[in-house]
């Protein structure tokens, strides 16, 4: 019985940015982010150290920002992940914490951008007015190798400022 | 790096997995039981470790994930999170301690994985769970198919991370005694940056009497040595006095001039010492002055 139910090969659907995906017949040592990368082609999500220090792999799970590297892919299934990819809008369209990204320069070379995103995304989510040391303690977890910090930190505020602005032109509309 | 190829298995009931466990253990086989995986994970991607089999324990949320209140304890499942323990009101308001300690926990994307269980399974001596564990002699239990045992903290952590962990055993619940009245509990660490491995962990539980002398004083320690160490013993002196931070530091350095931790790239052996002196200290007088404002 116990035979049966042991995987050698798995196969699974997981829902990346609200769309299913098959995952056919792949080992299950594979880990989120390789699924990710080599298997759905969503290549944007960075793998940097695989071990869980660099954050540049950081996808949203059920809503929550999780190491794509510490975690299998056969582990996502039944969940709901977010990756850099889905924070476009459908017409293609940056978000407004992408564009605050660019206004502010907050990325060079871009290899720990995605972490960054999804890491600032969930701070967002969660504290829509976050001080610059709430920031960085969010990004705490999130290595970035030439850019700086500033100008990401900057991005935030400004993403976040933004966010108010359009509420309060609501508000007021 | 990536892992090397296993079988994965992923029960639905506690009853399968000890039964894989107990199975696959018994072929010769070599297992690893994944909780959260924020430190099997990385174990498995550097291949430090090769298993035969992986047993998936994320199918047993319903019954590993809780928090309960039980008289004087908290009975904790061992697949809750960190994020579940940093935002539990139930622990905050009974253990104190650990709401204060998941903060200095990796960083949120790690407490969003990261289990209870995992972290004291994993047995890193400078680990935060594992030290709050021995600090406040919680206990764990141990499940296999053929018996169910729950021992200290103090018989769980054996050496540099191994524990008594049975290789056909998991473990499933971890019970906590609450902060008892006109009590303060304190954790205090030192690391590179925030969220990093701390170098050296000092937590400690001090209770008052009407009075405000001390009534009863705990202390332990982390990286300084194999395991959590706990160094209440030495803290009878400050039983029936109101110590001032001298008094503390004075009876600490006593306490801790028989420590001798390993020194490695991040901080040489004096060094160590010298962070467990100034940590226990300020855990001891932070939480003295807890005592006193309860």
């Amino acid at each position: 019985m116990l035979e049966k139910s042991m995987t050698y090969r798995a196969s699974y659907t997981l829902l990346v940015n609200d769309q299913y995906y098959s995952v056919v017949e792949v080992e299950p040592r594979l880990l989120l982010a390789d699924v990710l990368r080599d298997v759905l082609h969503l290549t944007g999500t960075h793998l940097g150290c695989e071990h869980g220090a660099c954050g540049a792999c950081t996808v949203l799970v059920d809503g929550r920002p999780v190491r794509s590297c510490l975690m299998l892919g056969v582990q996502a299934q039944n969940k709901e992940i977010q990756t850099v990819e889905g924070l476009v809008d459908p017409g293609g369209a940056l978000s407004p914490l992408q564009e605050a990204f660019a206004e502010d320069h907050a990325l060079q070379c871009g290899f720990c951008t995605p972490g960054m995103l999804m890491t600032a995304k969930f701070l967002l989510e969660n504290n829509a007015h976050p001080s610059r040391l709430e920031i960085r303690e969010a990004l705490s977890g999130n290595l970035c190798r030439c850019t700086g910090y500033q100008n990401i930190v900057n991005a935030i505020e400004r993403a976040a400022n933004a966010h108010s602005a359009i509420k309060g032109s609501v508000a007021e509309g | 790096m990536k892992p090397c190829a296993f079988q994965f298995y992923t029960p639905q009931t506690l009853e399968d997995a000890l039964e894989a466990l107990w199975e696959f253990t018994e072929e010769g086989l070599s297992v690893k039981v994944l909780a959260g995986g924020q430190s099997l994970m990385p174990v498995l991607n550097m291949r430090l470790a090769t298993p035969d089999v992986l047993i998936d324990l994320n199918g047993l949320e319903n019954v590993l994930n809780f928090i309960i209140p039980d008289n004087d304890h908290v009975r904790v499942g061992a697949l809750t999170r960190h994020y579940q323990l940093e935002a539990s009101p139930l622990i905050s308001r009974h253990v104190p301690i650990i709401t204060e300690a998941e903060r200095l926990i990796g960083h949120v994307a790690i407490r969003s994985r990261g289990t209870i269980g995992g972290s004291l399974a994993h047995a890193d001596p400078s680990a935060e769970l594992p030290l709050v564990a021995s600090l406040l002699n919680a206990s764990v239990t141990l499940r296999s198919k053929i018996e169910t045992r729950t021992i200290p903290a103090a018989e769980f952590f054996l050496a540099y991370l191994m524990t008594s962990l049975e290789p056909t055993e998991i473990l499933t619940e971890v019970t906590i005694p609450t902060l008892p009245g006109r009590s303060g509990q304190s954790i205090q660490e030192f690391a590179l940056r925030h969220g990093d491995f701390a170098i050296a962990v000092a937590g400690a539980q001090v209770t008052v009497d009407e009075n405000s002398c001390v009534a009863n004083a705990r202390l332990a320690l982390g990286g300084v040595g194999p395991t959590p160490l706990d160094m209440s013993a030495g803290l009878e002196l400050l039983i029936g006095t109101q110590p001032q931070l001298e008094d503390i530091g004075r009876l600490v350095k006593a306490i801790c001039q028989d420590l001798e931790p390993d020194g490695d790239i991040h901080a040489d052996s004096a060094y160590r010492k010298d962070l467990a002196e100034t940590l226990s200290t300020r855990a001891l007088a932070t939480a003295l002055q807890k005592s006193r404002n309860k």
